[in-house]
């Protein structure tokens, strides 16, 4: 049983959801062109996943094993559409710029993963803490690939000019490849890298899929059709 | 329409372009035989789900939708997103039902991927997008298919490169998922690189 202490700091970076449990990557590279963008994501993710692992834990024992994938994505499908409207409601301008990639939090595989593998089998606490470390992590590499690429690629953080630009007088010549789709996929790979350790070369060779694996088995364990 | 299609395969490809269905993308381009059988799911359900979530999207969600039903008022589009995720469910599970009492043969080789279809961020990317550029019931169909078709593609190049790649020597950390990203970063600066060949 691992100590509440340690349930925070591993996905840190250990077992980074992203970098490591190859987990809820597609936003993870989306939105990562502007650090606003990406810290705006980082909070809805973190919102829905905590309080869907909480929600989920605490109803564990009612959930009943059939249906308990459909029952999960309601509720995180609830909490993505209240957070979804509260971001429409309040920072408009960014939730256009984030796209349908809120809505797609219903599908990532971190929150989806977390519940199925977590949440359902530990107690509220321990669920919302595990929730909390993962949120943590998924932020950590989305922090550090918003910053690269928008420092790179413009220049600035948040929108505040960092580097004189060279269209300004300034000496910086934005990298434009840095705010292209390649440059996330690059980056992750060397954070990847980066993340390694000699003494778990295992975990690093891409698991056979927490969450996939476990929704697969989950479907095969019920009747054909 | 050629121009959406072809776009909706190249420079629009949802995994390389825009990320989505990743985690699968990674985790089931191994080998190309898995590929193959989890791009032809990818291919029907997306040309299925896009036209039937666009039907349900004009005719009950849209604003004013209802008006001939007495509610002109009435605007249902903050549902989209649990209608969406609930027509792929259904029709992923009746498709498996279909396979499995018609072709059987099928239903061994893709039945697995099937399930992992429903929770792949592609397909219900797919349909958002669709409500977002307001596509017509064709067009959704025609981007649908083309999308399909493009992811794909890209996850059977992938699981070609990948299978070559066990011979290679790769630097021990880069190895696996590492190496993984920056094969998929070279495939996606190639599809962009068509941009504009509609």
């Amino acid at each position: 049983m691992k100590s509440p202490a340690s349930l925070m700091r591993a996905p840190l970076r250990r077992n980074n959801p992203v970098t490591v449990q190859v987990l809820g990557i597609c936003s993870a590279l989306a939105v990562t062109t502007s650090l606003t963008t990406a810290l705006t994501m980082c909070a809805a993710l973190s919102v829905v996943l905590c309080a869907a692992s909480t929600i989920i834990s605490a109803l564990r024992h009612h959930i009943p094993n059939s249906t308990r994938l459909i029952i999960q994505i309601t509720i995180i499908a609830s909490l993505v559409i209240v957070v979804d409207l509260l971001l429409k409601a309040y920072v408009y301008d960014i939730s256009v710029r984030l796209s349908v990639f809120v809505s797609l939090i219903v599908t990532n595989c971190l929150v989806l993963g977390r519940a199925e593998a977590f949440a359902m089998k530990q107690p509220v606490g321990r669920s919302l803490l595990d929730a909390m470390g993962n949120s943590a992590g998924y932020s950590l590499v989305l922090i550090i690939v918003a910053s690269i690429r928008e420092l790179g690629g413009s220049g600035s953080l948040m929108g505040y000019a960092i580097l004189p630009l060279a269209s300004e007088g300034g000496w910086f010549e934005p990298l434009s490849f840095l705010l292209k789709a390649p440059s996330a996929f690059f980056i992750i790979g060397l954070l990847v890298w980066l993340g390694h350790r000699r003494d778990d070369a295992d975990s690093v060779e891409l698991p056979d899929h927490d969450s996939h694996l476990v929704i697969t088995q989950a479907q095969e364990g019920r009747q054909r059709p | 329409m050629t121009e959406l299609f072809v776009t909706a395969i190249v420079a629009d490809n949802l995994a390389l372009a825009f990320f989505l269905g990743m985690c699968t993308f990674l985790a089931v381009s191994r080998r190309v035989a898995t590929a193959v059988g989890l791009g032809i799911c990818m291919i029907v359900v997306l040309g299925l789900t896009l036209p039937l979530n666009q039907l349900v999207y004009t005719h009950f969600l849209r604003p004013g939708a209802l008006a001939g039903w007495g509610l002109p008022e009435l605007d249902l589009s903050f549902l989209t997103l649990v209608c969406a995720i609930g027509l792929i469910a259904a029709v992923v599970q009746v498709l498996e039902m279909l396979l499995y009492r018609y072709v059987p043969e099928l239903f061994d080789a893709l039945g697995v991927f099937l399930p992992l279809i429903t929770v792949n961020c592609a397909i219900l990317g797919g349909s958002l997008f669709m409500v977002e550029r307001q596509y017509t019931l064709a067009e959704s169909a025609v981007y649908g298919i083309g999308s399909g078709i493009g992811w794909a593609l890209a996850v059977i190049m992938l699981a070609a490169i990948r299978e070559r790649l066990e011979f290679s020597r790769i630097p021990e950390g880069l190895r696996g998922l590492g190496i993984s990203f920056i094969v998929t970063g070279l495939l996606s600066l190639g599809f962009a690189s068509l941009a504009g060949a509609g």
